[in-house]
């Protein structure tokens, strides 16, 4: 109590727009005036995001525990279910899902950089990977399943079930891949917005909070996608 | 607001008002408040929202009460075309519904439909728009940069989403009840949550608005763990801070681990209901036991959402009010994150007859252990007292009742949890005496002391100490008399969730009803010293009641940057014996002479 604690950050001057407007955008970008500095306020960015990817894990984490009991209770079910997913597709969406995590890595880099160009392009590939996951996900995975009968709980009407509980392990799958779908829009909604974002020069060396959060989360619905994957494809 | 506010913004704010002055005409100013960043606007306007609230679950539990004043009105079977009593058999003629041209359902009279929606609506209200953010999202948003020494809370925009994503979903909740209404109970059990109502949205409605309000919760706890983390003052270690801002911070905690959950579990719930998707339904091989395992995974550690923000309040007013250093700091705020974490094991004691033997012997063991920290608080609490210069006014005398009804409430748990008296007290009015003594003999009692206790702070009035005694002597008796009542009931064996009871019991329930009038007159009495307050009382001084924490070295009402100056901690929240209070006259508020040889405070 005797030592001052400032954090390590001394108190900074926040930058006077009027007087920068020669400079990039990156540069004039002030911060908010509760904080003493710009790394502070960039850290607390950070903490906040990584509280939030821990409510994600939970959300899912009841998804899981879900499939954990039906798949006790039921595993010719979920056996006879998985046999019904193509590995092929979930793994091609797999790889779809680490190239968009590579490159919006590689994003982060290059803004620290100061690349604007590779920083475009990077989280412009992003975005048609998450594009090309929903497109394999709906028209090669649910569009043919559903036509099939393959539904979830009362909609189930695959005549050659093996398995009375089969819905369940459908009423799962759904959910389960649902709420991942889900995931990927927001995600990909945000780097839209991201993207828009350094068309007009937000991100350069040290201001690259918003890329840096965005691509926390996206990289959190690639690791989901790491757990659905082999849960759903994979066991049999 | 500026955002390009210099950091220090002492230079130029010594002409800043206070954050209630007003900004141009009328609409200006609610413009100002509906778009404000200010953590002290929306934590006022987060304080009106949930008094509101308040009422509505208030007059909703007045109406039970009220129908529960007579023993067999609704409860009915018709035997060989007559309408008897379930109880006695007595023939009832003249049984008129309770709301006339409302037809009888399936053998269910009209009454009791109304009877189980005014107890739903109660609860729902109570527990998800009332209890789980009335601390936290109203005093806490205030104090927490205040007592941290912060301009503001880390992210203000979230904030203010936060704020309108529960008016959000408290519209949604509000829109169900005026459809209708639900009789799912608070806890949307299935089957009752996917089968009743069908032909409505309304449940939907309702699941929604709490899926949607615990959005709003996860955001607060967010923003709290991360101002806790970055935004101490300098010179404020971790235990330097108030046991308010501990509280905060494991409230938060498990605001953030806990809601998700209930996230999934309402989002299942809502697939289960709309889609029929199967997984709670037991006809097409679901499990309805899942979803309650799901939900008490939530609702349990969210009890203590409710009730450690109490606490928080409690170690404020307590110390201030008897200007004495609080007892045993570290036990308090090692006490305080014990709670947070034994809360995450214990789920399984809202299921002892659901479970299996093991492993409710293994979770009545665990909720044992949630015995110890909270012991630890009272006796420090008591501890505190002490030998302490007691004030009786209203924080104090609310102070005073927590510990008395939290207590009761803490040790009544006890027989909950073991589960051989559980076998007969389970379902029965003595679990709900038992989670009303915590909830509202704790929580609500605390929440109002705190009211009390920063009201001169936030709006910088005084209010009228001689009414406000008058209101929290009567809320005490109404509530003891309402409350203890129903512990004998329950012990008895009148279940819960009844519309009717045995002639019997008419002579407790009738007790009991009686005390929630006395309660409501009290409430409405608080409420007119509110309003006599901010109308006409007199200008609060900086530091009305001699307070040590850093709220009150700022102006009451507080400027919008809270402080002209970065404060610098140089002492301790609680330090009443070495340092004398900022704004205070020694003549008022002096300090403790010096111990004798050999003598102990404590």
């Amino acid at each position: 109590m005797t030592s001052i604690d400032t954090g390590g950050n001394p108190p900074q001057n926040n930058p006077q727009p009027q007087a920068l407007s020669t400079e990039p955008r990156w540069k004039r970008q002030p911060f908010a005036n509760h904080w003493r500095s710009h790394a502070e306020d960039f850290d607390a960015c950070k903490i906040g995001m990584w509280l939030f990817l821990t409510t994600e894990v939970l959300l899912f984490a009841g998804i899981f525990v879900a499939y954990a009991v039906f798949r006790m209770w039921y595993p010719e079910a979920f056996a006879n279910g998985s046999h019904h997913l193509d590995v092929h597709w979930g793994a091609l969406n797999t790889v779809i899902l680490l190239i968009s995590s590579f490159t919006v890595a590689a994003s982060i880099r290059n803004a620290q950089l100061n690349q604007q160009g590779l920083l475009k392009i990077n989280l412009s590939i992003t975005l048609f990977c998450a594009l090309l996951f929903m497109i394999i996900k709906f028209t090669f995975e649910y569009a043919p399943k559903w036509a099939e009968g393959k539904r979830p709980g009362v909609w189930f009407s695959y005549p050659f079930a093996a398995d009375p509980n089969e819905h369940i392990w459908w009423s799962l799958y759904y959910s389960a891949t649902g709420i991942h779908a889900l995931h990927v829009l927001i995600g990909a909604a945000v780097l839209f917005v991201i993207l828009l974002k350094s068309f007009k020069g937000w991100y350069g060396p040290k201001h690259y909070t918003g890329i840096e959060v965005a691509g926390l989360y996206w990289h959190l619905v690639d690791v989901i996608w790491i757990f659905l994957f082999p849960l759903l494809y994979l066991i049999h | 607001m500026s955002t390009i506010d210099t950091h220090n913004a002492g230079q130029h704010a010594h002409h800043e008002g206070s954050y209630l002055t007003p900004h141009g005409g009328a609409l200006a100013t609610i413009w100002n408040w509906a778009t404000t960043i200010d953590h002290k606007k929306i934590g006022v306007m987060y304080l009106f929202a949930i008094m509101f609230m308040f009422f509505l679950g208030g007059v909703a539990a007045l109406g039970v009460r009220a129908e529960l004043w007579e023993p067999t009105r609704v409860v009915t079977q018709v035997v060989e075309g007559e309408t008897v009593t379930s109880y006695t058999g007595q023939v009832l003629v003249n049984l008129a519904p309770i709301v006339p041209g409302v037809e009888s359902e399936g053998g269910i009279s009209a009454g009791m439909n109304i009877y189980n929606r005014a107890f739903s609506l109660h609860g729902i209200i109570m527990t998800f728009m009332v209890i789980v953010p009335s601390v936290p999202a109203s005093l806490g948003n205030f104090f927490l940069p205040l007592m941290l020494g912060a301009k503001d809370v880390a992210f203000p925009r979230l904030n203010l989403m936060s704020w309108y994503i529960y008016v959000f979903g408290s519209i949604f909740a509000v829109a169900a009840v005026v459809m209708g209404g639900v009789d799912t109970g608070w806890t949307f059990y299935t089957p009752y949550s996917t089968m009743t109502d069908a032909d409505h949205l309304r449940v939907v409605f309702v699941i929604l608005a709490a899926f949607i309000l615990g959005f709003s919760s996860i955001l607060t706890g967010l923003n709290f763990i991360v101002t806790v983390h970055k935004l101490r003052a300098p010179g404020m270690g971790w235990f330097d801070m108030p046991l308010f801002v501990w509280a905060m911070y494991a409230t938060a905690i498990i605001q953030v681990l806990a809601t998700p959950v209930i996230g999934i579990t309402l989002l299942l719930l809502i697939f289960e209901r709309v889609f029929h998707v199967g997984i709670f339904d037991p006809r097409m091989g679901g499990d309805p036991v899942l979803y309650q395992h799901f939900f008490w995974f939530y609702s349990h550690p969210v009890v203590y959402v409710m009730i450690i923000p109490a606490f928080g309040i409690i170690n404020e007013i307590i110390p201030v009010h008897a200007r004495k250093k609080l007892f045993g700091y570290r036990a308090m705020a090692f006490a305080t994150l014990g709670i947070a974490a034994v809360s995450f094991l214990v789920w399984g004691h809202h299921m002892f007859t659901a479970s299996g033997e093991l492993a409710a012997m293994i979770f009545s063991a665990l909720t044992f252990l949630v015995a110890i920290p909270t012991a630890i608080k009272v006796f420090n609490w008591v501890a505190t007292l002490y030998k302490g210069s007691i004030a009786f006014n209203t924080p104090m005398l609310y102070a005073l009742s927590f510990l008395f009804m939290f207590t009761i409430g803490g040790l009544t748990g006890l027989p909950l949890a073991t589960l051989a008296t559980d076998l007969h007290l389970h379902d029965s009015y003595f679990v709900v005496a038992h989670f009303h003594y915590v909830m509202m003999g704790g929580t609500i009692i605390a929440f109002v002391g705190g009211i009390h206790h920063w009201w001169p702070k936030m709006f910088g009035k005084l209010y009228n100490e001689r009414w406000a005694i008058i209101g929290c002597v009567l809320v005490f008796i109404g509530f003891n008399l309402t409350f203890f009542t129903q512990f004998i009931l329950g012990t008895r064996g009148m279940p819960r969730r009844y519309a009717s009871y045995p002639d019997e019991f008419q002579f407790l329930h009738q007790l009991s009803t009686i005390g929630s009038w006395i309660l409501g007159i009290g409430f409405l009495i608080h409420l007119g010293v509110f309003v006599h307050s901010l109308v006409a009382g007199r200008k609060a001084p900086e530091n009305p009641w001699g307070g040590l924490s850093l709220e009150w070295e700022t102006e009451s009402p507080p400027i919008e940057h809270n402080f002209h100056h970065e404060p610098i901690v140089k002492h301790g929240p609680y330090d009443f014996d070495t340092v004398q209070p900022p704004h205070t006259d020694p003549a008022e508020f002096p300090m403790p002479e010096p111990l004798r040889p050999g003598e102990r405070t404590h």
